[in-house]
């Protein structure tokens, strides 16, 4: 019997039960309630069997009462005790004045709660809200219940909703499959349908396919399950970008404000991880004091850290720049030491302060949560990550090709001495350069906080893998930053399945540096006599 | 265009054809031909940014061209070798900015300079023989260093510094001599004292000098070149070069 | 001509620290052993073994000081060497175990017994042999710093992105023995060591063989790497130090000057990690943590770059300075001065303590003459 047949009869099925329903719904009920009031393993299976397929009004009800064994049966009939304590008749759903006398629970054993279990399954199906038919389909789906398949096939009959019937033609397609007595040329059909839905539990559902199924569908079947397998791999790939894009975009906000002032100044800070640290911490006092004094501000808290993040961590950065590494120039490698000891300061003050333990900070509610896009499972944080990366490089960007004070900062990068000469004041430039540099890393904190544990030791883990991008990357021209951070985040995670991940990051490391014995300069170096210099 | 040099050039001691180089689209030396005999001192001379430095530093090694030949003895291609390699064929360089070791004293600079082996075996265990030893006392006599040697070279003047200079590459004892802008920041007296140490120098070694000084210039007496952005504009003697009207107008401008 | 090349102008200085640490290496242990623990002239074994530590880290920042002070590599890495030196003698030491582990196999370490694997792999075979084990002390961070240095010192790689990369070497390294699969304990390295050659480790007579011994090792590493820098090589890397291309158009090979300079350095520190092992009685991967290859620079530039006995100095004078606050109330303080003294020499201290000593006798000395002028700082 072909499926089109199958639908047909369960159609004709259908319509006899809703007739019959109508006709004969009082008497079928009858027995039904006999049954229940019986109280034997076997007269309630069939009970519920009858109203269910019954469809009578209170079947749910009903059902679940006898799941959660609130259901009363006795000699006096049939009573549901009410999750608030009162009871109802099961028959009429009307409430009764006083506790019945003469009931008690119905019992379930394994086979009764089967029953039930599947019963609750074939309720959801007629459903009237579709979100919940296509739950339970998917549920059935799960569970391939030989025993539902005609009341699977009756809520096809029915179903209008598009989505909730590729989710019911899917659990059909699930039972068939499983089903032992199916007919080939419906397994063909099933196999099809779940080729279609293409995911894990697709794959599952057909190695179900009994082991004496033949040849011709176990073919079909190595096919699907090929053809599956293929497209998960794709969309393996396309997570495993994901999250390179994802990492990328972390690399990205703690290096960039490194590249800028690596670029400007030739000065390596080795304290800008712990501008990113105090950026984070900055996110969690601003979060404490809306919890502690206008919480219903709360999903506000990361758009509140984000000033007071950058003006926190640019200022101490231009008390760094003003205070010791002025009179550090042309002396890259003492600067070097010397963000190196302020790096130390910072962190122990930081661990004075807030303690040596990770502090929470908490997600506002458009942080949370993921969807779904296809096979890729996509978080919100994530996502807004990479877009707030995406902002403050354009904001940089702007920041240097349209303002003033990018263009002289752009002049001091190529030529120090010549910018110095046409009067501009390289040393406020410089200040001014470093400020922006450690506030940036003060957002890239900020965002951080959403993903990371912000402890002491939070800008330690990403300093190195920051100096990566930068000298990968090249001194001197932010698009050169971007592709240092991408290539690195997209590198690391691809090669983590591969190698593992700490193998896959010591082989990125490696590559690295043999890639700096190539170009010494990085990606996208200035060249010319000026820079040999 | 690398292929052995015909028998022809041989006679040239350092041999440029058609060499050409850009830094990001900007070409420094275009198409810059030229030949320097065995012992002979030529004058360089040029506006700002005419590619002097450039040249010398295709020459030594330090940049290679994009396209052309830089033969020297007529038998080794320069553009093959790197900065060391070349320095030890016997081409020796001065740069415009003198550049001296200021943390060694002034004798052992010399002593680096000191024509000998270079490896790293050699310098580890190397004791300064008795000819040597001469040779850099000679040396220290010629720029008038002697009394100073155990001075940090640092603490020198800048005239002094470029002296110094001058005995490293003596000590080097090159075949050829690249000496850029030798009298700059120089007193007048001092001028005409390295005027004198340079013709000395020239008697028994080939000497290309870059210079903007022409009273300089006038006082080595030598054949000059004239390059401008990147070629020769002119060539031949000082009086010569100088009458030519383009290099009047590259000059003084238009 | 080896005695010529390794006292070649010795200078009052470097013949008073010679003096003292030769002194040191008879003395102390005989004052440890010979002397009643009531005497005040008695050295407790403890401070043996913390100054033999102290000595280990001296050694340490002087194989620095021979990169950094003379020929301006600023390493950032060299605790790499340090470390790898200090696995090879902890190899050797695991081996000595033998069957006295927890688990009694005569051939596997414990952790490896732990992991369930059948056999030693390969790269541990021989270091049961002592000579062996010694020479991998020098061969593995010489090795490793002559690939290393090969690759940057050719293509040019200096400055900043030198030390960059040479950070990216240790944290590499350090990731890499975290790992179990990797045959080196993983995180728990390598410890419960029970003799040395033969002797029990924790003796106290071994105890002061192995002080004695780090006494000898840093006098002979301080002659080798003096007898290198007063040597015509020594002159030609503080010219590359100072003046890079000019030396280059002297017609040397700074690519090779360096590279030998910077592995000599590595064989340096490997046996500088070689005596640390057995002193302290463990290695693992936390001593390839950058920030250790950091603290190393500190020494040197507190102690004086660019002078051996002032990096020797340094070390010492710093882990006196650690040892004393972190074993009092203001451990919580560490870090803050720590990060203060990075500051405070690099700004105010340029040539350490030593250099700045020295810097203030030649002006007593001689008030009339006119100052040296200051040399390039090294990029």
């Amino acid at each position: 019997m072909s499926l089109f047949h199958r639908l047909k009869h369960a159609l004709v099925i259908l319509v006899a039960l809703v007739a019959a329903s109508v006709a004969s719904i009082a008497q079928t009920a009858d027995e039904a309630f006999t049954r229940l009031a019986a109280d034997s393993y076997s007269d309630t299976s069939r009970a519920i069997e009858i109203l269910v397929s019954s469809a009578h009004p209170n079947a749910a009800l009903i059902v679940e009462a006898l799941n959660d064994g609130r259901l009363l049966a006795g000699p006096g009939g049939v009573a549901v005790k009410t999750a608030a304590g009162g009871f109802v008749d099961a028959r009429t759903g009307q409430a009764l004045p006083a506790a019945p006398v003469d009931m008690k629970p119905v019992r379930l054993n394994n086979a009764v709660r089967r029953a039930v279990q599947a019963a609750l399954g074939g309720l959801g199906l007629l459903n009237p809200d579709p979100a919940k038919r296509t739950a339970a389909a998917e549920a059935v789906f799960k569970s391939r219940d030989a025993g539902l398949l005609p009341i699977v096939e009756a809520a096809i009959g029915k179903e209008t909703n598009p989505r909730a019937l590729a989710a019911l033609r899917q659990a059909q397609a699930a039972i068939l499959i499983a089903k032992p007595d199916t007919q080939p040329l419906d397994r063909f059909a099933a196999i099809e349908v779940l080729r279609e839905r293409a995911d894990q539990d697709a794959l599952a559902t057909l190695r179900a396919l009994p082991g004496d199924a033949t040849p011709a569908l176990k073919d079909a079947q190595a096919k699907a399950i090929a053809t599956i397998e293929g497209r998960l791999k794709l969309w393996a790939a396309a997570q495993n970008l994901w999250y390179g894009l994802s990492l990328g975009s972390v690399l990205l906000l703690a290096a960039i404000g490194l590249a800028i002032t690596f670029g400007v100044m030739g000065v390596i800070n080795m304290a800008h991880g712990e501008m990113v640290m105090l950026g984070a911490y900055t996110t969690f006092v601003v979060q404490e004091l809306i919890r502690n004094h206008a919480p219903w501000l709360f999903d506000w808290s990361l758009a509140i850290a984000l000033p007071a993040a950058f003006v926190v961590a640019g200022a101490v950065g231009i008390a760094i720049e003003r205070g010791v590494i002025r009179f550090l120039y042309g002396r890259p490698l003492e600067t070097l030491l010397a963000t190196w000891g302020i790096s130390l300061i910072l962190q122990q003050a930081v661990r004075t302060a807030f303690g040596p333990t990770n502090r929470e900070v908490g997600a506002p509610s458009f942080m949370s949560g993921a969807f779904e896009l296809g096979g890729l499972a996509i978080t919100y944080n994530r996502l807004w990550i990479i877009v707030f990366a995406a902002l403050v490089f354009a904001a940089l960007l702007a920041i240097l090709k349209l303002t003033p004070m990018g263009l002289q900062m752009r002049a001091v990068t190529q030529n120090r001495r010549m910018a110095s000469a046409m009067g501009i004041r390289t040393g406020r430039i410089d200040a001014l350069t470093f400020g922006l540099g450690s506030g940036v890393a003060g957002l890239a904190g900020v965002a951080l906080s959403q993903i990371d544990n912000v402890s002491p030791n939070l800008g330690q883990s990403y300093i190195i893998d920051s100096f990566m991008v930068v000298v990968f990357g090249g001194v001197g021209n932010l698009w050169g930053t971007v592709v240092g951070a991408m290539t690195l985040g997209v590198a690391n995670k691809l090669l983590e399945p591969y190698a593992g991940a700490v193998l896959g990051k010591i082989a990125l490391l490696v590559c690295i540096i043999l890639f700096i014995q190539k170009r010494p300069r990085g990606l996208f170096a200035l060249k010319g006599r000026a820079v040999e210099a | 265009m690398n292929a052995p040099v015909p028998g022809a050039l041989t006679s040239s001691l350092l041999y440029l054809d058609g060499v050409s180089v850009s830094f990001d689209g900007f070409k420094a030396i275009r198409g810059l031909s030229l030949t320097i005999e065995p012992g002979e001192m030529r004058a360089i001379i040029g506006p700002n940014g005419a590619g002097k430095t450039t040249m010398m530093d295709i020459i030594t090694g330090k940049t290679k061209p994009d396209v052309g030949t830089v033969m020297f003895g007529g038998t080794v291609d320069l553009t093959k070798l790197d900065e060391a390699a070349i320095a030890n064929l016997g081409i020796g360089r001065k740069f415009q900015k003198p550049t001296v070791f200021d943390s060694h004293t002034i004798e052992d600079n010399i002593l680096l300079a000191l024509k000998s082996k270079r490896s790293v075996g050699k310098t580890l265990f190397w004791k300064t023989e008795s000819p040597q030893q001469k040779r850099i006392d000679d040396i220290l006599g010629i720029i008038r260093l002697a009394d100073r040697r155990d001075r940090l070279a640092g603490s020198l003047s800048h005239g002094q510094k470029q002296w110094l200079e001058i005995g490293m590459l003596l000590a080097q004892d090159p075949k050829l001599l690249l000496v850029d802008e030798p009298a700059a920041g120089m007193t007048d007296g001092e001028t005409a004292q390295t005027a004198v140490l340079l013709k000395e120098i020239a008697r028994d070694h080939s000497v290309i000098v870059v210079e903007h000084d022409m009273g300089f210039i006038r006082e080595l007496g030598v054949k000059v070149t004239v390059l401008h952005e990147g070629s020769v504009l002119a060539e031949g003697p000082l009086d010569h070069v100088s009458a030519n009207e383009r290099v009047v107008e590259v000059y003084l401008g238009r | 001509m080896i005695t010529r090349f390794l006292l070649q102008n010795m200078d009052k200085r470097g013949g008073i620290f010679l003096a003292i640490l030769l002194g040191s290496a008879v003395l102390v242990p005989l004052s440890n052993l010979l002397l009643p623990a009531s005497s005040p002239f008695h050295v407790p074994t403890s401070t043996l073994s913390l100054w033999g530590k102290y000595l280990c880290y001296a050694l340490l920042a002087v194989s620095l000081d021979l990169v950094w002070g003379y020929c301006g590599i600023l390493s950032l890495g060299h605790g790499a060497f340090f470390a790898l030196g200090g696995y090879a003698m902890g190899m050797y030491l695991m081996r000595q175990i033998g069957s006295r582990g927890v688990y009694g196999n005569p051939i596997l370490p414990d952790f490896m017994v732990f992991l369930n694997w059948q056999e030693l792999p390969w790269y541990w075979w021989g270091f049961s042999s002592f000579p062996f084990a010694m020479l991998m002390v020098l061969a593995v961070p010489g090795l490793l710093a002559f690939v290393f240095g090969w690759f940057a010192f050719r293509s040019r790689v200096t400055g900043v992105y030198l030390s960059i990369i040479t950070q990216a070497l240790t944290y590499a390294l350090l990731l890499a023995f975290f790992r179990n699969d990797m045959g080196f304990g993983g995180n728990n390295g390598l410890t419960d060591f029970k003799d040395i050659l033969g002797f029990n480790i924790q003796a106290q007579a071994t105890r002061a063989a192995l002080f004695s011994l780090t006494c000898i090792m840093l006098a002979a590493g301080f002659l080798i790497a003096r007898g290198i820098v007063v040597s015509k090589l020594g002159k030609v890397v503080t010219a590359i130090r100072d003046a890079e291309s000019r030396t280059r158009f002297l017609g040397y090979r700074v690519d090779r000057f360096k590279l030998f300079v910077f592995t000599v350095s590595a064989c340096m520190a490997g046996v500088a990690g070689a005596l640390y092992v057995p002193q302290v009685g463990i290695i693992n991967p936390s001593e390839f943590a950058p920030a250790n290859s950091i603290e190393t620079v500190i020494w040197v530039a507190v102690g004086g770059r660019g002078t051996l006995v002032g990096a020797a100095l340094g070390a010492v004078v710093v882990n006196w300075a650690k040892t004393l606050f972190t074993s009092g109330f203001m451990a919580p303080y560490w870090l803050f001065a720590l990060g203060g003294l990075f500051v405070v020499v690099t700004l105010f201290l340029p040539k350490g303590i030593l250099g700045t000593a020295e810097a203030i006798w030649a002006r007593r000395r001689k008030p009339d003459s006119t100052p040296a002028a200051e040399p390039a700082p090294a990029e």
